[in-house]
C-alpha cells in the first residue's frame, strides 16, 4: 500500500565555514489523507529543514541532499494528471517543483508577521498562488480568495482582501496564511510551528482550522512544532526528532503513555502543569543538543542520557521494540521492560531520572 | 494619502526657508568681510561698492538684508557684476539644456544600474559578481571630467563618432539632440551607475532572505515572478531616495564638470564660471536653485515611497 506522501533515509547537509552540517540524519516518514503527523524536538533538531526540503526551500549551492521523497499527485477527475503518479520531490527540477509547491504540497510558515509581503495587498497575495496553478481569471481568482478568507474566519472578507498584511493582526495574518496555503486545494499541507506567533486564543482557532482540514479527508498534515500541548489536542502520530534523527515514532497514545526514548521521556517530563505546584525550576534535560557538525558517534543523546552504557557507541536503528506493536519504533538499545523500568513516574508524569540516582542503580 | 502629500508640501516649505536662511549667511555673513566688496569685484571703484552696498541693504540690521536678498532673487532682480546680466534670464536659458541631460542620464543610470545591481546578486559570489564589482568601482573611480575628456577626444575628436561637444534643442531635431547627448549622459552616468548598482545588489541580498521571499517560492511563483514582483519591490526603497536627491542635483545646476566638459551651456556651466570669477548674484541664485530643486524631488520621492510601499502613508 502506498502512502499519501513516502520520505525515505532523507538526509540534508549544509557546507558551511566551520565544516559539513549533517541537519538531517537519515529521516524516513509518511504521510496519509486525514491524519496529523506532529513532527517534534528542540530546536536545532533538523525538524524544520526536513519538511523544508520537501518543498525544495533549503536548496542552496552549500546543500547537499540525498534520499527521497515521493508525493502520489492527481486526484480523481483531474485530467491531466493520471491518477496515482508521484513526483520525487529530492532532487526535482525548479519546474516540477514549481508546478507542485503550492499545489499539492503547501506551507504554513511560522513567523505569520514576516511571512507575507508587507507592500502587497493580502488578497493580491492568495490570488496570486491561484493564478499561477490555475488558468482561471483574474475575477474568478479574486472571487475563491474572498470566499477563503471566510472560510478561514475573518470577518468582512472581501474588503479585508484588500488590506495590506500591517493591517491585519497577528492571528489573521496566520489565517490568512492558511488561506494562502488551502488555496489550491493541496493534499499535504505542512506547518512549521504556525502557532508559536501566537497568542493561546488565536492558537486554538488555528489548530481548529487544522483539525477542519484534516477531517475533511482532503489533505493530510504535517506539523512541525516543539509545543506538546499543541501535539496532544491535534496529533494523530508523533515523530520525535533529535540531532537531525528520529529517535521515536508512534500514534499519540503510544508516545505520550509509552514512550519508549529516555529523549522522548525528558521532553515529557519538561512540560510544565498548571494543574500541580509551581516546581522551583521548571525541569528540563540536563546537557545541550548536540553539535551537528561533530554530533557524538552512535546515538545523539547518548551524553544527555542517564541510562547510557556500552553500546549506545554504535547507532541504534529505528526498530519496532515494543512487543506486539509494530508502528511504535525508537532508537534506543534498551529492550522494552528495561525501559519502562527506567523512565520515572512522578505524579502522573513521565521523566528522565536524573543521572546521579540512574548510575547509582546502575552501579548497585 | 492626500494628507500624506499635503504635509510633505507644507514640511518643503520649511525646508526652503530654512536653506535659504542658510544660503544667505553663507554668502553675505559668515566671510566676516564688507560683502559689497566681495559682490562688486577685484576691479571695482569706491562709488560702485558704495552703490552695491546701498541696493543690498548691507548697511541695514541683519534681517533687513535677508529679505533684500530674497526679494532680489524671487523677484529675478539679480545682476551679474561682471557680464551685467540678468541671472535669471542667463539661467532659464541654460535649465532646458540642463534638464534634457539630467532626465536623459537619470533614466540611463538607474535602468543600468538596477540591470547590474539585479544581476550582480543573484550571481552573489560568482565570477560575474566579482567583475561587476570591480567595474563599478573604477566607474565610481573615474573623476568625470576625466572620463568626459577622454570621451570627448577620443570617440569625438579623433573617431569622429560622436559631435564634439555642443547641445541642440530637442524641439529643433530630437535625433541631433540626443546625439549630442549621449556621451554627456554616459560619462555623467557612470558613477551613478556604479555605486547604484552597488547599493541595490546589497538590498537584494537582504531581500531574498527574508521570509516572504520564501512564501513566495512556495506559493509555486516562477523565480523570475518572486525576484520581479516581491524582491525588487522591496528593494527599491533606498534606491529611490538616492535617484531623487541626485537628479534633483543634476537639474539645479550640479553637475558642472560634465556640463564644462561637454559645453552644454547650462545651469552647471553657469554655476561653475560664476564660482571662477567670484561673481555671487549667480552663485547665490543657482544654489537656492539647486536647494529648491533636491527638496522638490525629495518630497516627490516620498510620496512615491509611499505609493510603494503602504506602511509609509501612516506615518
Amino acid at each position: 500500500m502506498s502512502h499519501l506522501l513516502e520520505v525515505e533515509d532523507l538526509e540534508v547537509s549544509f557546507r558551511t565555514e566551520e565544516g559539513v552540517v549533517r541537519a538531517v540524519d537519515g529521516v524516513s516518514f509518511h504521510l496519509d489523507r486525514g491524519e496529523v503527523l506532529a513532527i517534534v524536538g528542540e530546536s536545532g533538531s533538523g525538524k524544520s529543514v526536513s519538511v523544508m526540503t520537501l518543498m525544495g526551500l533549503t536548496r542552496s549551492p552549500n546543500a547537499r541532499f540525498s534520499g527521497s521523497a515521493r508525493l502520489r499527485v492527481g486526484r480523481p477527475g483531474e485530467g491531466d494528471v493520471t491518477v496515482g503518479s508521484e513526483v520525487e520531490l529530492i532532487g526535482a527540477s525548479d519546474e516540477v517543483l514549481r508546478r507542485v509547491r503550492g499545489k499539492d504540497i503547501a506551507m504554513v510558515f511560522q513567523d505569520p508577521m514576516t511571512s507575507l509581503n508587507p507592500v502587497l495587498r493580502v488578497g493580491d497575495q492568495i490570488a496570486e498562488q491561484i493564478l499561477a496553478h490555475e488558468d482561471v481569471s483574474e475575477a474568478e481568482a479574486r472571487e475563491r480568495v474572498v470566499a477563503l478568507l471566510e472560510r478561514v474566519g475573518i470577518p468582512r472578507p472581501a474588503e479585508r482582501a484588500r488590506a495590506y498584511p500591517h493591517e491585519f493582526s497577528g492571528g489573521m495574518r496566520q489565517r490568512a496564511m492558511i488561506a494562502m496555503a488551502l488555496s489550491c486545494g493541496p493534499s499535504v499541507l505542512i506547518a512549521d510551528e504556525p502557532t508559536t506567533a501566537l497568542d493561546v486564543t488565536i492558537q486554538a482557532q488555528i489548530l481548529d482550522e487544522l483539525k477542519q482540514l484534516r477531517d475533511s479527508g482532503e489533505a493530510g498534515v504535517i506539523l512541525v512544532t516543539h509545543d506538546l500541548g499543541v501535539v496532544a489536542e491535534i496529533a494523530d502520530r508523533i515523530a520525535v526528532m533529535y540531532g537531525g534523527r528520529i529517535v521515536e515514532e508512534g500514534t499519540l497514545d503510544e508516545i505520550f503513555y509509552d514512550p519508549q526514548h529516555p529523549y522522548t521521556w525528558g521532553l515529557l517530563g519538561s512540560i510544565a502543569r498548571i494543574d500541580r505546584p509551581r516546581p522551583e525550576r521548571l525541569p528540563a534535560i540536563p546537557g545541550l543538543p548536540p553539535s551537528l557538525h561533530d554530533p557524538p558517534e552512535g546515538c545523539h543523546f547518548r551524553p544527555r542520557c542517564p541510562h547510557e552504557f556500552g553500546r549506545c557507541a554504535q547507532t541504534p536503528p529505528l526498530e519496532a521494540r515494543v512487543p506486539g506493536v509494530g508502528g511504535h519504533r525508537d532508537r534506543c538499545w534498551l529492550d522494552c521492560e528495561a525501559k519502562r523500568e527506567r523512565r520515572v513516574v512522578a505524579d502522573g508524569q513521565i521523566g528522565l531520572a536524573p543521572k546521579e540516582a540512574a548510575a547509582g542503580r546502575r552501579d548497585g | 494619502m492626500l494628507r500624506f502629500v499635503v504635509r510633505r508640501l507644507v514640511g518643503m516649505v520649511f525646508v526652503l526657508f530654512a536653506v535659504s536662511v542658510l544660503t544667505f549667511l553663507v554668502f553675505n555673513v559668515i566671510p566676516n568681510s564688507d560683502p559689497a566688496v566681495r559682490m562688486a569685484g577685484r576691479q571695482a571703484n569706491e562709488s560702485t561698492i558704495e552703490a552695491i552696498r546701498r541696493e543690498w541693504g548691507f548697511d541695514e540690521p541683519l534681517h533687513v538684508q535677508y529679505l533684500t536678498t530674497m526679494e532680489k532673487v524671487l523677484t529675478g532682480d539679480l545682476v551679474s557684476q561682471f557680464t551685467q546680466l540678468n541671472v535669471m534670464d542667463e539661467i532659464a536659458k541654460g535649465l532646458p539644456r540642463t534638464f534634457s541631460l539630467a532626465i536623459g542620464a537619470a533614466i540611463m543610470w538607474m535602468l543600468f544600474a538596477l540591470a547590474l545591481g539585479l544581476y550582480s546578486a543573484l550571481k552573489a559570489g560568482k565570477v560575474a559578481d566579482r567583475l561587476l564589482t570591480i567595474l563599478a568601482l573604477i566607474g565610481i573611480s573615474m573623476p568625470v571630467f576625466w572620463v568626459g575628456a577622454l570621451m570627448n577626444h577620443y570617440l569625438g575628436f579623433k573617431a569622429g563618432l560622436f559631435p564634439n561637444g555642443g547641445y541642440v534643442p530637442l524641439t529643433e531635431d530630437p535625433v541631433q539632440w540626443a546625439y549630442h547627448l549621449i556621451l554627456p549622459w554616459t560619462a555623467l552616468s557612470l558613477l551613478f551607475i556604479g555605486f547604484y548598482s552597488r547599493v541595490l545588489r546589497s538590498n537584494v541580498l537582504d531581500t531574498i532572505n527574508e521570509d516572504f521571499v520564501r512564501t513566495a517560492r512556495a506559493k509555486g511563483l516562477s523565480e523570475r515572478r518572486v525576484l520581479l514582483k516581491h524582491v525588487l519591490r522591496n528593494s527599491l526603497i533606498p534606491i529611490v531616495t538616492l535617484w531623487g536627491l541626485d537628479v534633483g542635483a543634476v537639474i539645479g545646476g550640479g553637475a558642472i564638470l560634465t556640463e564644462t566638459v561637454f559645453s552644454i551651456q547650462g545651469v552647471g556651466q553657469y554655476f561653475g564660471d560664476a564660482i571662477a570669477q567670484l561673481d555671487v548674484p549667480p552663485v547665490l541664485a543657482v544654489t537656492m536653485l539647486v536647494a529648491f530643486f533636491v527638496v522638490l524631488l525629495n518630497a516627490i520621492v516620498d510620496i512615491a515611497y509611499a505609493a510603494l510601499d503602504p506602511r509609509i502613508r501612516l506615518r
